[in-house]
Formats: structure tokens, C-alpha cells, sequence
């Protein structure tokens, strides 16, 4: 079997004498959906800004396509296509998607000036493959549906070709029907051969979305599952108590 | 193209009226609307003296100092912050660049009075002054995080006084003659040149227009209708030469014009008409407003601007160095205060101390009734110059009418405050 897309060797990240990140190790395969799930400081969010480059790490190592990566700011990881989508929606709200879009990666004329008819012509390009139903290119994206939005954060990650996506709990603003478009997004991702990292609470949504689950306990990997063989009520006994159910791999956190 | 996107850019809409055929900002429309309800309400009142081309040429030359510093307030106010030290840092301005000509050029460097190299250092010196003092205290904003009211309402104070020091308290005059040129009535283009100017806008403007609708099919955009794009044309046009025919048919008095051919050494011909013209310093306004424009809607920094207002934290992800933006923002504005104080000191033709008193007050009212949100994010240049516009007509119309000076003041703070509210109410019935 070939390299995986991204393995996380013994992760570590302490703040003071907390053990954030305590020597974790998971990966992730292309075109798979691996969820991160866990209490508010179980260290999921850590462990994720540690592979973004958001955040320097105190031990570890980080494989990208079975080589070593050098990983040490937000940068680097957009060197390796790491593209992180945030859980409060990173859009500047007086713009239009387009201008989200390229925030910060404009296209420009020769002459220096923003080319917004090109960035518009990419913008509706993309957007016609993620979300056919966009239409609103001219009003600020504050006008649009929280689901709309989002969209325009998945393109912004899927126009600079991003191989490895981290999405950081990308329905936690969103209503029932906004929820299940980024569900439908997420399905098309994947069959792109897009690895995906999703930080998510919900575990019905984890059951849906994800092909394997990680499950973090106070720093600690309690345990790896497929999330077909495992019910909900184990993924929950899992989080609660560390409990590890027979048919996944237990990690080091997991109890007796 | 694949087909999903053609069938996203849709087929030409039917436009719901006339006016969204012209797609013309509708806030635009509003702030022109009331600007024609004061001209013609003073009108009556006047008996038409409000709409004569003399009246016209004295609300633009009176309205060119406030206009040029709103500009730069859009970006200020654009970006969260504030500047409460414009006024100050115009009479900075002014006080360097008034020593410089009576002091500095003539004695120092011995180049006497009038020499041609002296408005040249002087306005050099000048726009430098206000580009360092501005961008200082953009530092003192974006890095040490010291907010921007506090840091401008120091500067207020600092700048005031400071222009007082240079000049020892003194007024400081006359002027030199070609720095005079920007003052309005003392240098203007005369009417060829203005008709000239009009020529070059009226196809530069034609020429935009024609430019962003070849772009838009390019990418097969929806566009205009043809008629529509017809229709805005003329309208620019027709705008165009009747700012110019206006500020032409205002006539250089005989007795002024004699002079003029006396200096010269040449003897008037008889009968001989001259208009005015567009004076040079709304040419310079004018000047201000395309290139604010551009950098507000085509270069990156003017994007930045814009997103940083809209959501700094979000900019500061997609990596851009907000602020260092912020000192961007307040040296640019520093520089407009630089220009606000040649037009301001050389219309009066000498420095004096209280030069630029309350001008802030009243550039933050121009932003602001311009449609520039206090909240950030959301602001255009020509709304803070139709702002200006706005203030000065009723200001120079209640004098004229002979309204209380008490009064005067009462009117146009009402009318900021209803501008702002109107401002909110549309907003939130169009939502954007």
C-alpha cells in the first residue's frame, strides 16, 4: 500500500505544564475524511494548527507523501497545499466572493492594477463546480446564506489546489439545509482525491461525513475506528470515558 | 468554459426599470438629488443669485480644501480608525510651507522673492512634512496600538501649536505669486484650456466606459443594454461641459482683465470678454478624486483597505500586514492635508494661525454624509466629495439668504445627523 497523504508522528505541544498534544500519531489517506472529535480541550484544534503551520510544535514529525516536511508557519504548509478552512468563517464581509477568494493572492495586470474581471471569470468557474446555485459574484458576502459563505472559504482552499484540507468544525454556523450543501461539497472533495481533516462535536455529522475517526481525550489519542463498524454510542463512550471499542485501534490514551 | 458556468452567467436579465438598466449606485443618485434640491430651494430663495456662475465658481474653489482631506478620511474611517488632527496638521503644513517662501527661499538660499524654484521646494517640503507627520502617527496607531482617537486628538493639540511656533504667532504673507496660482480666483485654466480639459475628460470618461464593457464581454459577463450604456455616456458628457460652460461664462471683470494686459505690457483690445475657467485648484481636486479612486478600486492596497475594514482578523489570515496598512492609511492622509494647506493658505494668499480651524470636523461630516461608515469597511470617494459639496451649499446658501449665523451651524449639524440616519434606514432596506 502506498504512503499515506499526511502521517502525524508523535505529535507534542505543551502550554506551561499542560500536555496540549501528548504523542499523537494519526494519518490521513487521499480522497478520505478523517475526523478529529473531542471534548473543548481535548487538543484536536492544537494538533490541526500544528499541521497548518498556525502553530509551532515541541515534537513530532509531520510525513507528506512518505517524505519528512518541514512545517513551521502558515506559509510552509501552503507550500505543501495545506489549506485550512476556520470555524468562524474568515470572509471579509463588505467584499464580494471573488475579493474573498483571492484575499491576499490577487491577480493583477501587467501594469500592477487588480484584474477583478479575471479573478470574477475564476470566481464563477470554481464556484459553478462547488455550488452551482451561487449567483450573487457582485453583492458583499455578507448578503449571502451562511452556507453561500462557506462555499466561498471551500473555493478559496480548492482554486490554490489544496491536496491536504483542514476544516475546522465547517457547519458549526450553519443551518439544517446550509449543512447538508457542505456535506454534498465535502463528498465532491473527496472524490477529487482531496484529504480532509474535520474537527467536529457532532458525532451524528462525523457518522455521515467521515471514512475513519480519531478520538482525543485530554491531549491523549484514545483511539482509531472506522466510523461503519463502530456505532454512535461507542464513538460517544469514546469521548466521554476513553473507552476504545474492540473493533478500533486503540492509542495510548484509551483505559484498560 | 464548461457549460455550468454559462448557464451561471445567465442570459442579459430584463432589468426591472430604467434605472436599474443604468445600474447606477443608487446612493449616488440620492446624494445628487439632494445636492440639486439645495441649489434649486436656494435658487428661489435667492432669486437665482445661488445658481449664477459666479456663485457656482466661489462653492467650488470654497468646497476644493474640505473635499481633497475627505478623500483620504474615506481610508481612514474605511480602516476602523479616525483623524481628529487634519485641521493641525493643515496648519503645520501650511506654516512650513508659508516660511519656506518668506523666509527660507528668498533670505537663506538668497533667491529673493517670486523666484520660479520657490513654489516647487515649498510644496515639496510641504507634502513631505504632512507624509512624515501623518505616517508617524500611523505608527503610533498600527504598531503600538495606541487607538487612533487618542493618538489624533494629541495631534490636534501637537499640530495646532505647533504651526503656531514656526510662525512664532504671527500671520505670515503674501505668498509667493505662482504658489498663489492654487488659491482659485488668482489662477485658473481661461476658457481654451478649460475647453481643452473638458475635451480629454468627456473621452477619457468615454473611453473607460467603453474599456470596462469590452472586459465584460471578454469573460461573457452579463452587460448594459447598449441604449443604457448610450445614456450614461451622454450623461457624462453633458455634465462635463456644463461644469466647464459654467465656470467659463463667469467673466473676468474689465477692469481685472486691463490689469492683466498692463502687466503684461500689452493694451486690452476693446470689448474683449474673458471667462475664468476652471480654477486650478478644483483642478486639483479633481486630479486627487481619479487617482484616490484607482487606488481605492484597482490596486491591491486599496483591497486591503477595504478587507481590513471589512474583517481585520480575516486579512490578517490571508497574510496581509495590517499595520503596516494603517501607516499607509495615515501618510496618505497626512500628504492630503499637505495639499488641503496650498489651496487653503494660497486662497487667502498668506499663513494664518487659525488656517484649517474645524476642518476636521468638517471632513469627517463630508466622509460621513458621503455614506462613509463610521463602523468600517464601507465608504466612496466621490460620495466624501459630493459630502463636501453637500455642506458647503448650504453653508454658503444660508449665508447668502442671510440665515443667522448661530442658525447656520444648528442646520448643518441637523442635516449630518439625518444624512447618517437616512444612511442606516436605506441600508437596511436594500441590506448591504
Amino acid at each position: 500500500m502506498a504512503a499515506p497523504l499526511v502521517e502525524l508522528r508523535q505529535m507534542q505541544k505543551s502550554f506551561g505544564g499542560i500536555h496540549a498534544v501528548d504523542h499523537v500519531s494519526i494519518d490521513l489517506n487521499p480522497g478520505e475524511v478523517v475526523g478529529v472529535l473531542g471534548h473543548n480541550g481535548a487538543g484536536k484544534s492544537v494538533l490541526m494548527k500544528m499541521l497548518s503551520g498556525a502553530l509551532p510544535r515541541d515534537g513530532g514529525e509531520i510525513w507528506i507523501n512518505g517524505a519528512q516536511a518541514t512545517i513551521n508557519n502558515p506559509r510552509d504548509a501552503r507550500d505543501y497545499q495545506i489549506e485550512t478552512i476556520y470555524q468562524y468563517l474568515a470572509l471579509a464581509d463588505n467584499l464580494d466572493a471573488a475579493s474573498n477568494l483571492f484575499l491576499g493572492r490577487e491577480l493583477v495586470t501587467p501594469m500592477g492594477f487588480l484584474d477583478d474581471a479575471t479573478m470574477e471569470a475564476e470566481t464563477r468557474r470554481i464556484l459553478a463546480r462547488l455550488n452551482p446555485n451561487f449567483r450573487r459574484f457582485h453583492t458583499p458576502v455578507a448578503g449571502l446564506s451562511g452556507g453561500q459563505r462557506q462555499s466561498v472559504a471551500i473555493a478559496r482552499a480548492v482554486y490554490f489546489n489544496a491536496k491536504i484540507l483542514i476544516m475546522d468544525e465547517p457547519t458549526a454556523a450553519l443551518g439544517v439545509q446550509e449543512t447538508r450543501m457542505v456535506a454534498e461539497l465535502i463528498e465532491q472533495l473527496k472524490s477529487e482525491g482531496i484529504g480532509i481533516f474535520l474537527i467536529d462535536h457532532d458525532i451524528h455529522q462525523v457518522k455521515l461525513l467521515c471514512d475513519r475517526a480519531n478520538v482525543m481525550k485530554n491531549g491523549r489519542l484514545v483511539g482509531t475506528v472506522e466510523v461503519d463498524k463502530v456505532t454512535e454510542d461507542d464513538m460517544l463512550g469514546m469521548i466521554i470515558a476513553g473507552k476504545c471499542p474492540p473493533s478500533g485501534i486503540p492509542g495510548p490514551g484509551a483505559i484498560e | 468554459m464548461t457549460d455550468t458556468s454559462s448557464a451561471a452567467t445567465a442570459q442579459p436579465v430584463k432589468p426591472r426599470n430604467f434605472f436599474a438598466a443604468l445600474e447606477i449606485d443608487t446612493r449616488l443618485l440620492g446624494m445628487v438629488g439632494a445636492f440639486i434640491l439645495i441649489c434649486v430651494i436656494f435658487s428661489l430663495l435667492t432669486d437665482g443669485r445661488f445658481m449664477t456662475p459666479r456663485n457656482i465658481f466661489n462653492l467650488t474653489i470654497q468646497t476644493a480644501s474640505v473635499a481633497i482631506m475627505a478623500t483620504g478620511m474615506v481610508f481612514v474611517i474605511v480602516t476602523r480608525h479616525i483623524d481628529l488632527s487634519v485641521g493641525s496638521l493643515l496648519a503645520t503644513c501650511s506654516a512650513v510651507m508659508a516660511m519656506i517662501q518668506t523666509v527660507v527661499t528668498p533670505d537663506w538660499l538668497g533667491l529673493g522673492l517670486n523666484h520660479p524654484a520657490t513654489a516647487p521646494i515649498a510644496i515639496i517640503a510641504g507634502i513631505i512634512t504632512g507624509l512624515a507627520i501623518g505616517a508617524f502617527q500611523g505608527w503610533l496607531i498600527g504598531y503600538l496600538t495606541i487607538p487612533a482617537f487618542i493618538v489624533t486628538l494629541g495631534g490636534y493639540l501637537v499640530w495646532r501649536n505647533v504651526a503656531w511656533y514656526l510662525t512664532t504667532g504671527q500671520t505670515i504673507g503674501p505668498l509667493d505669486k505662482n504658489f498663489q496660482l492654487f488659491g482659485g480666483i488668482n489662477g485658473t485654466l481661461g476658457q481654451t484650456w478649460s475647453w481643452i480639459f473638458a475635451a480629454f475628460a468627456i473621452v477619457g470618461a468615454l473611453y473607460v466606459q467603453f474599456n470596462a464593457r469590452r472586459t465584460k464581454v471578454k469573460h461573457e459577463f452579463p452587460v448594459k443594454p447598449v441604449w443604457a450604456e448610450v445614456v450614461i455616456g451622454a450623461i457624462i458628457a453633458a455634465a462635463i461641459i456644463g461644469f466647464v460652460a459654467i465656470l467659463n461664462a463667469y467673466e473676468i471683470p474689465t477692469a481685472r482683465l486691463q490689469r492683466i494686459y498692463a502687466a503684461r505690457g500689452e493694451v486690452m483690445p476693446d470689448g474683449l470678454v474673458a471667462g475664468y475657467g476652471i480654477p486650478i485648484s478644483v483642478l486639483l481636486l479633481i486630479l486627487v478624486a481619479i487617482v484616490m479612486t484607482i487606488v481605492a478600486q484597482r490596486t491591491r492596497l486599496g483591497r486591503y483597505i477595504f478587507a481590513t475594514g471589512g474583517n481585520p482578523e480575516a486579512s490578517q489570515l490571508a497574510g496581509i500586514n495590517t499595520r503596516f496598512l494603517t501607516v499607509k492609511v495615515f501618510a496618505i492622509m497626512g500628504a492630503l492635508c499637505a495639499l488641503s494647506a496650498i489651496v487653503a493658505s494660497s486662497r487667502q494668499t498668506f499663513h494664518s494661525n487659525d488656517i484649517g480651524t474645524l476642518d476636521e470636523l468638517r471632513v469627517i461630516a463630508a466622509a460621513v454624509i458621503g455614506g462613509t461608515a463610521l463602523s468600517g469597511g464601507l465608504g466612496t470617494i466621490y460620495g466624501a466629495i459630493l459630502g463636501a459639496l453637500i455642506m458647503q451649499s448650504l453653508q454658503s446658501g444660508m449665508a447668502m439668504v442671510g440665515v443667522d449665523a448661530p442658525f447656520q451651524n444648528i442646520v448643518v449639524g441637523t442635516v449630518l445627523v439625518v444624512a447618517v440616519l437616512i444612511d442606516i434606514i436605506y441600508r437596511r432596506r436594500t441590506g448591504d
